[in-house]
């Protein structure tokens, strides 16, 4: 646990006037209050200091406390005990954000619990929540169970979800007060990269290795895809980089039974390595026929 | 359907301030019999609304400005997870 200049946070310094705490204050909420910065973490946790500073600091009783032993915040129980008889509400202003969180540690040691008057919402509040699949996981349409905030929810998740995309729970945040809505679950997917297959919306992408010999005469080659192995007939004469798409065989479309992208193969062609003086000798007499 | 009069008793906000995010088009509200109420879908909304105004003071245009605002932003992120996914499929290749 360690020591936390309010005034640093605040930006302000140690002769401010309550007047200089509460524009200080306002300004700093103006830009970092979770309604106007959405999903933005870092902002939230910023807010959480400055409403922290601002608890402590625009409460002369508090103020002085803090002032005079911030730094020995260590023995702050036992001010806290002589504290607690005359403890009076806080009168400083106070918002509250979306995800707000509880206090630091070092200011439950110095002041306990928070005291300050929290609004209540009618309306539970959403929560957040990350989730990562594979490419693999992504492609089938499955079930999950996840673990939020205790609870078990078991979820369905449609095949062709997007890496960033957002679905919304209804009802699965937290209990609203006195009968009110219960607030949205909200994750967010990360879908890994996959080396073999990449996508570009609902196509795939992949590489194939082919001989010399396939490349100039044709021939089969067997490839993999997501859904298996596929025979593809090669064509003669096939150039490096050559591209061909197969038809259906991509990412399944969200939420659309039954369709899916493309698959797009590109051939790499391999050069024999270690050959004979007989290969050599053809290949000579080839190179003489051009 | 909430009744707008339990929302403000709740919130200790007065009505016309749900009347005025009516009338910049803010929230939509439905009056039956005499009684108006707030659609489900848009509590989100106004207690995001009512949260600016009580705890920074910002008035209804403010509040018009903020939403569009944050629309934007909303926009913009979205079409920056469209470029990343986009751009990692070049960055890998």
């Amino acid at each position: 646990m360690e020591f936390i200049d309010y005034y640093k946070v605040l930006e302000i310094n140690k002769t401010a006037t309550e007047a200089d705490i509460k524009k200080a204050y306002r300004k700093l909420a103006r830009k970092l209050h979770p309604d106007l910065n959405p999903n933005d973490k870092d902002a939230q946790k910023k807010f959480q200091s400055i409403n922290e500073a601002n608890e402590v600091l625009s409460d002369p009783e508090k103020r002085k406390k803090y002032d005079t032993y911030g730094k020995y915040w260590q023995h702050a129980e036992q001010f806290e005990q002589q504290a607690k008889q005359r403890r009076q509400n806080t009168g400083g202003q106070q918002f509250t954000g979306a995800d707000e969180g509880d206090f630091s540690s070092f200011f439950e040691s110095m002041f306990g619990g928070s005291e300050r008057r929290r609004q209540s919402q009618y309306r539970g509040q959403d929560y957040n929540a990350e989730l990562t699949l594979s490419l693999i996981d992504a492609m089938e349409t499955h079930q999950q169970t996840l673990t939020v905030n205790g609870k078990n929810i078991r979820i369905t998740i449609p095949a062709g979800i997007e890496n960033g995309q957002v679905i919304k729970l209804k009802g699965y945040g937290s209990k609203g007060a006195n009968g009110g809505l219960a607030g949205d679950l909200y994750i967010a997917f990360n879908i890994s990269q996959n080396f073999d297959f990449k996508r570009l919306g609902n196509d795939l992408y992949t590489k194939a290795t082919i001989d010399l010999y396939t490349a100039i005469l044709g021939g089969e080659t067997t490839i993999e895809t997501l859904k298996g192995k596929v025979k593809l007939k090669v064509n003669p004469e096939t150039q490096y980089g050559t591209k061909i798409r197969l038809k259906g065989k991509g990412f399944p479309v969200y939420k659309k039974d039954g369709e899916a992208g493309d698959l797009y193969v590109t051939y790499e062609i391999q050069l024999p390595s270690n050959i004979t003086e007989e290969q050599k000798t053809l290949f000579t007499e080839l190179s003489k026929l051009k | 359907m909430i009744l707008a009069s339990e929302f403000c008793v709740f919130h200790n906000i007065e009505l016309s301030f749900i009347y005025s995010l009516n009338e910049s088009g803010l929230i939509d509200i439905t009056s039956i019999e005499e009684k108006i109420f707030v659609p489900v879908s848009q509590l989100k909304n106004l207690e995001q609304l009512m949260r600016l105004n009580q705890e920074m003071d910002i008035n209804v245009e403010g509040l018009e400005t903020i939403t569009y605002l944050l629309q934007r932003i909303k926009n913009m992120q979205l079409h920056i997870v469209k470029l990343s996914n986009r751009l990692s499929f070049f960055e890998t290749e």
